[in-house]
């Protein structure tokens, strides 16, 4: 599939403005989500599957984590990955974010409260970066570079941001939906040829 | 024809040529020519030589200070598979070293994008290696959370039974390669001994040594075979024989106390900021267990305890999972007696396929069963991150589902991956041979790692 063709088939540019304008969503019932919406207004809560999830803006991605982290006793940051949803057949929709083609996504655990958190933030195709969480949570490092080299969503400030899984000559990133897995051609030693 | 080349260069003639040669490097040349007609393999000289691999910016132009930076890996015996240490040092001291990983990337997580519901567990079974079980589990509990599907009680305990049996060929194996990358290459015998009885039990059950790609969406393949039990305590008995013996060969030895104690020291702080968990967070004097923090499966019905020790050093590594090996038996024996009856997977026919005295006689049974094995089941859209607890530490699974019948995203949160950044922490200012010592104690699996 060539790459341009999917772009255009399935990438939905970011949702209208009137997106954001709907009814507030439900009041977060769930303690940390609480205080993180109070503290970073623009947050929309979300509970997937009985997980609380916050969507927060790209802005406030390493502030929330220092929030979490100095202010809610999150002592981890378990994971840092990604999403592309370029070719999304459905994608789920939560009122009031504004979707992008990329999620970055982190998860965060409290040991001394036993809980955990979600946060997610949309990182849009034009500009993919994101404020890097090493700061903060020294153990997301191998995370980002993963995120980076796979997805190409660049952390800034991030101490070593380099390719970690892929060779380092390597061109493209392979878990975005566009990245052609055939592009590279597969070649056979001491092709027999035709009889 | 050897003899004619010799007899050709010892003739003056011959010899005169070789001097009329100018540069050093065809003189060189000239003599390899000679040198290699006695059947030995063409050896030239190297004129250049291109380190590849990772990049280390920051180390560039230090090395001809009084540090050094070496390689280790990725096919040192002692890495795991191929693991790659970059290490500056100076004289034998390590001062700061850096683990490269991705020489086993194969692109799973690419691949589970590729594949259904159905076959999922096929793929990430082969991530974590050393305890398949946990891969398929928590995949499987990712995609039942999806689909809001209940799993009956019987594949909880079954699939309970087969993740303990599991973690304790992983640590069994952990104690053979521990010994083995420390020079108590008895114990690897050892060790290999026992994990092999509990393989065996997990061939009778499950059909394959490894990879066994039996606990999928909805429960478990098969119900447990006729006689289950008694394979089960006669393995349980086995293994207890052999960490007795380990803990009497290793536990007290001075030889063994001077290569762990004290080696790759860690506190709890450093082990919660570099995202560690499992073994190497709980040697740091911190209880945490998500068997225990936040049961899953049926935990909250058996009676273990959380192992953990005080020093975080190489030796309570060691000991912390021979004592887990233990615990385990505990909740084996607690299956085996508390193991319920009834199905060992949903019925939910959009979920799991009929069994096969059923597709010979129903249309429907046949239908079913085609089109799971062919476009598998559709989970509607969502994302949802489960953890359990692996042998190695918090094993986690992000799903993003699209409403097809394949994942948008499949992530596995690999607990090496995370562990493996404490190793700079345990290895600096400590001797080359504790940087072994370090790396066989964080227990990587490199396909979990690189995935």
């Amino acid at each position: 599939m060539p790459d341009d063709e999917a772009r255009e088939d399935a990438h939905k540019p970011a949702g209208d403005a009137g997106e954001e304008e709907q009814e507030k969503p439900a009041p977060p019932d769930d303690e940390v989500a609480a205080a993180i919406v109070e503290q970073f207004p623009a947050t929309v809560f979300h509970r997937s599957h009985g997980q609380p999830v916050v969507y927060v803006d790209r802005s406030v991605w390493a502030d929330l984590a220092r929030f979490l982290r100095d202010e809610q006793q999150f002592t981890q940051c378990v994971d840092v990955t990604a999403v592309d949803h370029l070719l999304d057949a459905a994608r789920m929709t939560v009122p009031g974010v504004a979707q992008e083609r990329f999620e970055v996504v982190a998860n965060y655990l409290s040991h001394p409260r036993n809980r955990r958190v979600r946060a997610i933030c949309q990182v849009p195709e034009r500009e993919p970066d994101v404020a890097s969480l090493t700061d903060v949570y020294t153990g997301t490092n191998f995370a980002e570079r993963e995120v980076y080299d796979l997805f190409g969503i660049r952390f800034d400030g991030h101490p070593d941001l380099a390719r970690i899984l892929m060779p380092d000559d390597w061109a493209g990133y392979p878990l975005r939906k566009d990245d052609a897995p055939a592009r590279v051609p597969v070649t056979f030693k001491e092709d027999p040829g035709p009889r | 024809m050897s003899d004619e080349t010799r007899t050709e260069i010892s003739t003056p003639s011959a010899d005169e040529e070789i001097r009329d040669l100018e540069t050093p490097a065809e003189l060189e040349e000239a003599r390899l020519e000679r040198q290699t007609d006695e059947g030995a393999q063409e050896l030239r000289p190297q004129r250049e030589v291109v380190l590849t691999g990772g990049p280390w910016p920051e180390l560039e132009g230090e090395g001809e200070g009084e540090t050094m930076i070496i390689n280790m890996g990725p096919q040192h015996p002692s890495t795991h598979g191929v693991l790659r240490v970059m290490m500056e040092l100076d004289a034998e001291t390590v001062v700061r070293a850096k683990p490269i990983v991705g020489y086993l990337h194969t692109g799973m997580e690419k691949t589970g994008e590729e594949l259904t519901y159905v076959q999922g567990a096929t793929n990430v079974t082969r991530m974590d290696y050393a305890s398949p079980l946990g891969n398929e589990l928590v995949f499987s509990m990712a995609v039942e959370r999806l689909l809001d599907v209940e799993v009956p009680p019987r594949a909880i305990w079954i699939r309970m039974l087969l993740v303990e049996l599991n973690r304790m060929a992983s640590h069994l194996l952990f104690q053979a390669t521990n010994g083995m990358d420390l020079g108590a290459l008895s114990m690897m015998i050892y060790g290999w001994r026992e994990r092999e009885v509990t393989l065996r039990l997990l061939e009778e059950i499950t059909g394959l040594r490894m990879n066994h790609n039996f606990i999928r969406p909805g429960g478990v393949a098969a119900d447990l075979p006729d006689g289950w039990e008694d394979a089960v305590h006669q393995t349980c008995e086995q293994v207890e024989a052999g960490v007795e013996e380990y803990d009497r060969l290793l536990t007290n030895n001075p030889i063994w106390h001077e290569r762990t104690v004290g080696v790759g020291l860690i506190t709890t702080e450093q082990a919660l900021a570099l995202g560690a968990s499992g073994p190497i967070l709980r040697s740091t004097g911190f209880p945490w267990d998500l068997r225990k923090a936040q049961p899953y499966l049926a935990y909250d019905e058996v009676d273990f305890d959380v192992i953990y020790t005080e020093n975080g050093d190489c030796f309570d590594r060691f000991r912390i999972r021979l004592h887990e090996i233990l615990e385990s038996v505990k909740i084996v024996r607690q299956c085996v007696e508390k193991m319920p009856t009834g199905d060992y997977r949903v019925q939910d026919r959009k979920v799991t396929p009929p069994p096969r005295e059923r597709i010979d006689e129903s249309m429907e049974a046949l239908i079913h069963h085609f089109k799971l094995f062919t476009e598998g089941f559709k989970v509607p859209p969502g994302e949802t991150y489960v953890a359990i607890e692996s042998p190695r530490g918090e094993i986690g699974c992000y799903l993003v589902s699209d409403g097809t019948g394949k994942p948008c995203r499949l992530h596995i949160r690999g607990p090496s991956f995370y562990n493996l950044q404490t190793m700079n922490v345990m290895v600096e200012g400590r001797l080359v041979a504790d940087a072994v010592a370090v790396i066989s104690s964080v227990d990587p699996i490199m396909g979990e790692v690189d995935r």
